[in-house]
Order: C-alpha cells, then sequence, then structure tokens
C-alpha cells in the first residue's frame, strides 16, 4: 500500500512536470557559455553608451560627453545616490546625466529607461570598474 | 659731437648691464576650441570663454606687452572656426604670438592656420628674454597617411581618450632648428619656451605627453634659466625636471579631470602640483581662465585668472629651486581631492 502510493506519488509528480515543462524552462544551473553571452550583450550595451558618450545627437549644439568627461572620468557613478546639492535633493545618476544632457549639450533629458540612458550608464560604470562603492559621497 | 654721440649709447649699454633682465608681464591665453554649429551658430559656452579673457587681458594694469595664444582655437579646424577665434581675439589691444595647438591641425597639416598666422614654429626676442614657439602636436608620418580624409584624422584626434589617436612629437626637423637657433643664445639668456603639449611626458592615453620630450629637454637644459609654458591640458599643473619650469595654462573653454581620477591606467603626474578644485558644472566658467606671466629677473610667475574660483600664482622659489605655489601649500581642501 505504502509502495504504491509511493509510486502514484511519483508518476503524478512527473505528470506537473511535464506538464509545466510547456510553460517555462528550467530555472537556475546556468554555465559557462550563458556567462559568455550575458557578459557579451553587456559589453555591447557599454559599446553603446561610449557611443552615445560621443555622440552630438544627444544635444543640439555638437558637444558631446566625451569632450568633458574623457574616459568617463569625473560623472563617480560609485557615489550615486548622493546629495546634490544644487538640485536640494538626493538623486540617482541619471539625473545628472540629463542635467548635462541639458546644459552643456543644450538638449532634451531622456526618459530613465531609454537605451541610451542604460547604455550611459553601463559605460561610465565600465570605466570605472574596481572602485569601491561609495553612496552619498562629494 | 663725438661725445655726445657716444654718451647716450654709453648710457643705453649702463642701463643694460645694470638691468640687463628688466621685469615684464605678458597675458597668456589657451585652448578655446571654438566650434562650429551650423551657418553663423558657434558654441555660446565656448566663445563666453574666450570673450572673457580677451575682455579682462585688455583691463589688465600695466599692460602686459603681449600676449601669448597656446593653442587649440579651434575645435576640428574649420576655417570657420578659426576665423571666428581669431575675430574675438583681434579685439585684444596687444599683439599675439600664437602656439599650434592638434585641433588646429589635424583637418588639413595646420594649413588654414599658417595662412592666417604663419610659420608653426619661430623666435623671438624680448627685453633680454629669448622666446621659442614649438608646433609640438605632431605625430608619425604613417599614422597621419591611414585616414580616408582630413576630416576623419581631424575626429580622431579631437577625442582626448580616443584610443585610434597618436602620440605627439616635436620631431627630428624642428629639433635640428632648435638646436641651430639655441646656438646663437647665450647660455645666461633666460630661455621661455611655449608649446601646446607638455614638453614631458605625464599621461599618454590623453596625450599630456610629448614622445621626444626628453630629447628636446636636453637641447634646453645647458641654459641656466629656462621655463616651458604649454596648454593642451586644460587644468593647472608644474614641475621642474633640471634646469627646466614647466608651467601649464587653464582652458577658456573647458577643464580636464586630472589623470588620477582615471581608475584604469597609471599617470606620471608630478608631485608638486597641487590640483585645482573640482568644476561646479552648475557653473559654467567654473575651472576656466586665463593667466599672466610675470617675468622677473628671467623666472615666470604664472598668475592663474580663475572665473569662478580665487585666483593663484605660481613662481619660480629660487631657494627650493622649482616652482611653488605657496598660498596653496599645505592646505588641502575637500575640492581638491580628485578621485
Ligand atoms: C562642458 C563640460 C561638460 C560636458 C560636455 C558634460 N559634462 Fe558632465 N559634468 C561636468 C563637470 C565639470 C562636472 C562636475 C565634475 C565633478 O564633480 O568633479 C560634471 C558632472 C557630471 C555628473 C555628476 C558627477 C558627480 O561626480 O556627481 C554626471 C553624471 C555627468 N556629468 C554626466 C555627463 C554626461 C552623461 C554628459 C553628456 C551627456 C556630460 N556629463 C557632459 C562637465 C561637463
Ligand atoms: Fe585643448
Ligand atoms: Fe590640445
Amino acid at each position: 500500500m505504502r509502495k504504491l502510493m509511493l509510486s502514484g506519488g511519483l508518476i503524478a509528480g512527473a505528470a506537473l512536470t511535464a506538464a509545466l515543462a510547456g510553460l517555462s524552462a528550467q530555472a537556475d544551473p546556468f554555465d559557462a557559455e550563458d556567462v559568455e553571452e550575458w557578459q557579451e550583450e553587456y559589453m555591447t550595451v557599454v559599446a553603446d553608451g561610449r557611443a552615445a558618450f560621443t555622440d552630438p545627437s544627444l544635444g543640439t549644439n555638437g558637444v558631446v560627453c566625451a569632450q568633458c568627461h574623457p574616459n568617463g572620468t569625473n560623472v563617480h557613478p560609485e557615489t550615486y545616490p548622493k546629495y546634490q546639492q544644487q538640485l536640494g535633493r538626493v538623486v540617482v545618476l541619471a539625473e545628472m546625466v540629463n542635467w548635462c544632457i541639458e546644459n552643456p549639450l543644450e538638449g532634451e533629458p531622456l526618459a530613465l529607461d531609454d537605451p541610451r540612458m542604460v547604455a550611459i550608464q553601463a559605460y561610465v560604470a565600465h570605466e570605472r570598474r574596481g572602485v569601491e562603492l561609495a553612496p552619498g559621497k562629494h | 659731437m663725438a661725445l655726445g654721440s657716444i654718451l647716450p649709447m654709453t648710457n643705453v649699454r649702463l642701463a643694460f648691464a645694470d638691468e640687463s633682465q628688466p621685469d615684464f608681464t605678458f597675458a597668456y591665453i589657451s585652448d578655446s576650441h571654438i566650434q562650429h554649429i551650423k551657418g553663423t551658430e558657434f558654441v555660446r559656452n565656448w566663445d563666453r570663454g574666450l570673450e572673457r579673457a580677451v575682455a579682462e587681458a585688455n583691463l589688465m594694469q600695466p599692460k602686459p606687452d603681449f600676449v601669448l595664444y597656446g593653442g587649440d582655437i579651434a575645435q576640428l579646424a574649420l576655417p570657420q572656426e578659426i576665423d571666428h577665434g581669431l575675430e574675438i581675439l583681434s579685439e585684444l589691444n596687444y599683439p599675439v604670438h600664437y602656439v599650434m595647438g592638434e585641433h588646429d591641425y589635424y583637418l588639413d597639416n595646420g594649413e588654414y592656420w599658417s595662412k592666417r598666422l604663419g610659420p608653426q614654429w619661430y623666435s623671438f626676442d624680448h627685453k633680454g628674454v629669448h622666446f621659442v614657439v614649438l608646433n609640438s602636436i605632431l605625430t608619425y608620418d604613417s599614422w597621419m597617411n591611414k585616414w580616408s580624409s582630413g576630416e576623419e584624422r581631424m575626429g580622431v584626434m579631437a577625442g582626448l581618450d580616443d584610443p585610434r589617436g597618436s602620440p605627439f612629437m616635436v620631431g627630428e626637423e624642428q629639433r635640428r632648428w632648435l638646436k641651430a637657433d639655441l646656438a646663437k643664445v647665450d647660455k645666461s639668456t633666460p630661455i621661455v619656451v611655449a608649446s601646446h603639449s607638455p614638453l614631458q611626458k605625464i599621461f599618454k592615453n590623453w596625450n599630456f605627453w610629448t614622445e621626444d620630450a626628453e630629447d628636446v629637454q636636453s637641447l634646453l637644459q645647458p641654459f641656466d634659466k629656462v621655463t616651458v609654458l604649454y596648454g593642451h591640458v586644460h587644468q593647472i599643473q608644474y614641475n621642474q625636471i633640471g634646469n627646466i619650469s614647466f608651467y601649464s595654462a587653464m582652458a577658456t573653454a573647458w577643464p580636464w579631470p586630472y589623470p588620477r581620477t582615471y581608475a584604469q591606467a597609471g599617470n606620471l603626474m608630478p608631485e608638486l602640483v597641487i590640483p585645482m578644485n573640482r568644476a561646479d558644472p552648475f557653473f559654467e566658467r567654473d575651472g576656466t581662465g586665463w593667466q599672466f606671466i610675470d617675468i622677473n629677473d628671467g623666472r615666470v610667475a604664472a598668475n592663474y585668472s580663475l572665473t569662478e574660483n580665487q585666483p593663484r600664482i605660481v613662481y619660480f622659489d629660487k631657494e627650493r629651486g622649482h616652482p611653488v605655489d605657496a598660498e596653496y601649500a599645505g592646505i588641502e581642501t575637500a575640492p581638491q581631492l580628485h578621485y
């Protein structure tokens, strides 16, 4: 009886797995190939960010980010969120990116989830890799 | 009659012997990066920086003897950029000596610049000081010839951090000319050399660098008093190597971060340098400015006139034998901590 119940349970479990297989792929373990692929995706976006950093079409006057921030220096992504005294509140990096788009570049701010906004943040963070996180630092 | 004609000459010579190296002042303006947008439009921010330096230099008392322009008038070496920059500079009430920058050069080998301003390297004497102007932003012929157009080449060199760029150099032809030029000069005559790139090696990634710096330095070392003034770096730097004192110019256009702020590469920034305050982006002109140079007994005091910040004076300290900023020495304010 016990044995039968157990095997019945196993059968039910297998049926459940089979039923779910059509709905979602198996989660977890990922392998080296996956990691490589994801890294490539990330580096593609970093490269897009570098392209945006030297792209005059972000603004209206031909000025680009890299003119004042060579290699993404003085952008300090590791210090965000932080209190921006000139704006009078705690902001995320993207808000200061928009500030520089609107002022030195005389352009229109990007939506926070705009692919270029994501790419710019990936690029400047990549150029800062290895630097300790320091939220709030000035 | 004979006596009368000798006397004034003797007087002149005596006066010259007593004060063989009289003091004088000149203004030093650099890196305006005038940038064309379209039609008659230029980037307002950079225009303002140059206009301000010109207006302030014109108000100087006592008047400077001349102006030294340190290079990078233009952003992409376009004739309309050079013309617009020179139009603003034409408001200066003094003669101007120009240095070639890479942003004036890589479109057309500096041809338009030369058409407007003359030779790319030259020397002149002023009140007992021998001035030499070099074009230090040349590079390898193989690199010059690998691009499909001047526009493409200029675009690459205009990106300070573009890895496709190439190191700056004075080159053999000019070093030969320099050697011949200096052969005529007494070793006790103060020498002031103006170049665009630093004639020393600081940070290769951004061409804060001259590839044949040591070769140029060795031509200058035999002289008792040598000063090199350079632009390109858009920030205050100074140094001493042997007999040579180095002082940089700020830009009128925008300031650059110090090389130590790049986390992925080392640098050779001279330890003497007390950095400028970090620029506040909410004040467009912060971290920019111009300078005037006092020549005293053949040595330089560089007076940095910052638009939105306290001025600084970096001068040659005879006892220590190198440039110092006495007022800033020892103080370390938070904005000076670049990271
Ligand atoms: C005219 C020069 C100039 C241009 C062009 C410029 N910036 Fe800036 N930006 C600055 C300066 C100066 C600072 C202040 C740096 C510091 O705090 O040391 C700054 C600060 C920032 C900050 C905040 C950094 C911090 O430490 O809090 C971000 C983010 C930023 N810039 C992003 C950008 C982006 C993205 C672009 C292009 C869209 C850009 N900037 C274009 C001059 C410029
Ligand atoms: Fe410059
Ligand atoms: Fe330059």
